[in-house]
């Protein structure tokens, strides 16, 4: 049962042939990667996916239901959440508060005038935080400063934000761009336990290959816009139009 | 206790005790020493200072905490001032409806510029609630002089229907009141050397401003306030969080156009006299000075700051040429002449100078104003007392 479809998706900016007639179905409970060389259009897709780009045509259904047209906190609201390639975080709040923000979004919806309550009497909030910090490995830094953290606790701080929410798709942009070696498999580690342990669906933006064959179920590759193939990692590895268009000479 | 954290229950009894002290807390120099025109602690000055430090702990709802810089809020302050005193001509003396008006009507004129200058962010916002705060000036004097009554001012009248109070007696006009305390009225308490002057009109301002203070200390501490402090930080994760920023902005921006209205009815009911000028853009430039020279988005900043610059205001302005004459009469002549000069720049009618000088240095050496000299000066008195502490120690 498929949870996200996109079918004959097109957007053009100016000249550009972005996304032409992009056709992706996201199974539910599998981790679906979207790869391709740079300028294939990965991230304009995602962008379609979750309000902040209008396709020119074409459908992106979620859940029954098309996105199109709706605004990204609408979008989030009904169970898209997203981490983003450069970890975005409330960087002036602390850790517990940045993680109480998407609790209260979840309970509240997009808009309530809770100005009369106190957030330090909000009990189940501040549990429902501390337990989602404490599964991430970051209940110890709580209170500290969520500009100050490291990058890669900042990248953990973004998974456990969105994890709170429950989101029946989670797409993750890049979430290992620009890190480490280290800091990579910590991550890939994190997101097989998120995967084993929740079964959120995910779809992953990824250049580096280790990720991706180490997380995905599912692969689907874009060249110049439209999609080339979509089969599962041990299929594509092999695949002559994957190699040719994507892969290169590179040993996989 | 009140819903507040026992620090902050803490705080709030501090600022409430602080306030009521205020008539002793600014007249420290006795009435016949020189250093008497340093003394703050007349009525209309005493005023002055609750009505902007409430204006400015409701600007710092909005600036404060979503970052959005209004460079528009005289406009509510006007429209607030307009309000109380039609009240005080149509219906009664009494300054509670009068208020009760303002804060509605203001709010109600912030709902409106607010739903459309959000729609944009940044400059582009701070621009267009300049050129609304701008627009309502100059239609006070134009358009709507009927009701502003013009370059002359709105002021009561003799023929005023009043349909609440008693018709007028007496042929001098009537005083804003609280059920039959006037607003002017004073009690002076003589204490040796020094006097004392505790006002109507200061305590029912001064009230006022701790219910303000109290309503901002719980919006800073409940969800709402988290949600608007993370519009400040990043409104793009709010967004793709579940959270539409645009109502949370705009209620941030309906609150403190309401603070700002009330603070303008209240200005009104000490002295019920408005003209259009009470709208001018350099009154909007004010309260974002009172605002940064105290303290951004911290609680007791924009009220420090507001003291700051009203005292600064009021005090610098009255000392003149004489006065500083007779401060450096000690000096050889010629140069008594010279200091007596330069000094006269920045008093008087320069005291702008005084205030563009000490601004600058705020800015410059304390960005988190008021407030953060007062936290390096704790930090630097703690980190003393840990060092002597330290020191003996080791010596038992």
């Amino acid at each position: 049962m498929s949870i996200l479809e996109v079918k004959g998706v097109n957007k053009r900016f100016g000249g550009l042939q972005a996304l032409g007639n992009v056709n992706l179905s996201v199974k539910e409970d599998t981790c679906h990667a979207i790869i391709g060389p740079n300028g294939a259009g990965k991230s304009t897709l995602l962008n379609c996916l979750v309000g902040k780009l209008i396709p020119d045509s074409g459908s992106v259904v979620f859940d029954g239901q098309s996105v199109l047209g709706r605004k990204p906190h609408e979008i989030n609201q009904m169970g898209i959440s997203r981490v983003f390639q450069t970890p975005e975080i409330f960087g002036d709040l602390t850790v517990i508060e940045n993680v109480m923000i998407p609790c209260f979004a979840k309970r509240d919806g997009s808009f309530r005038m809770h100005a009369y309550e106190a957030v330090h009497q909000e009990k189940g909030i501040i549990e429902q935080a501390e337990a989602i910090l404490a599964d991430v490995n970051m209940l110890d830094k709580r209170h500290m400063h969520a500009a100050s953290l490291s990058r890669g606790d900042k990248r953990r701080l973004e998974m456990a934000m969105c994890l709170v929410q429950e989101p029946r798709l989670l797409l993750l942009d890049e979430p290992t761009a620009g890190m480490a070696r280290a800091d990579t498999n910590n991550t890939i580690e994190l997101l097989k336990e998120i995967r084993k342990k929740r079964r959120i669906t995910m779809a992953i933006i990824e250049h580096d290959m280790h990720v991706v064959f180490s997380l995905a179920e599912r692969i689907t590759v874009l060249a110049q816009g439209t999609p080339l193939v979509e089969d599962t990692p041990e299929n594509i590895k092999g695949h002559p139009k994957v190699r040719e268009a994507y892969l290169g000479e590179a040993q996989v | 206790m009140l819903g507040l954290s026992q620090k902050d229950t803490r705080f709030l009894f501090i600022v409430i005790a602080l306030t009521l002290l205020t008539p002793f807390l600014l007249n420290p120099f006795p009435t016949d020493s020189a250093l008497a025109q340093f003394n703050a602690g007349y009525p209309a000055l005493m005023q002055r200072f609750a009505i902007y430090g409430l204006m400015a702990i409701g600007f710092n709802i909005l600036f404060g905490l979503t970052g959005y810089l209004s460079f528009g809020h005289a406009a509510f302050l006007g429209v607030g001032s307009y309000a109380a005193v039609w009240m005080f001509k149509l219906l009664s003396m009494n300054v509670l409806p009068a208020i009760i008006m303002a804060t509605l009507l203001a709010g109600l004129f912030a709902l409106v510029i607010g739903f459309i200058s959000l729609r944009r962010s940044g400059i582009y916002f701070s621009i267009l609630t300049l050129a609304f705060a701008e627009m309502s000036y100059r239609l006070a004097y134009s358009v709507f002089t009927p009701v502003t009554n013009g370059e002359s001012g709105l002021q009561l009248g003799l023929k005023d229907p009043r349909i609440l109070d008693a018709p007028l007696t007496s042929a001098s006009l009537p005083v804003p009141g609280l059920f039959g305390l006037k607003m002017n009225s004073s009690w002076t308490l003589d204490l040796g050397p020094w006097d004392f002057t505790f006002n109507v009109g200061y305590y029912f301002c001064a009230v006022v401003a701790i219910l303000g203070f109290y309503l901002s200390l719980r919006i800073f501490r409940s969800p709402f306030g988290l949600m608007l402090r993370a519009i400040k930080s990043n409104q793009n994760r709010l967004n793709y969080t579940g959270l539409n920023s645009r109502p949370y902005t705009l209620a941030a921006f309906v609150i403190s156009g309401m603070y700002a209205g009330l603070a303008g009815g209240l200005l009104a009911a000490m002295d019920p006299l408005v003209g259009a000028e009470r709208m001018q853009w350099t009154a909007s430039g004010e309260v974002v000075l009172m605002t940064i020279v105290g303290g951004v988005g911290t609680l007791m900043g924009p009220v420090l700051g507001a003291g700051f610059i009203k005292y600064a205001e009021n005090i610098f302005s009255k000392i003149n040429e004489s006065i500083l004459h007779s401060w450096f009469s000690w000096l050889p002549d010629g140069l008594e002449d010279a200091v007596v000069w330069i000094f006269a720049r920045f008093v008087g009618e320069g005291w702008h100078l005084t205030l563009g000088l000490m601004f600058m240095v705020i800015v410059i050496a304390l960005p988190g104003g008021l407030v953060e000299g007062g936290q390096r000066i704790a930090r630097f008195l703690r980190r003393k007392s840990d060092d002597s502490a330290a020191t003996t120690t080791p010596a038992e």
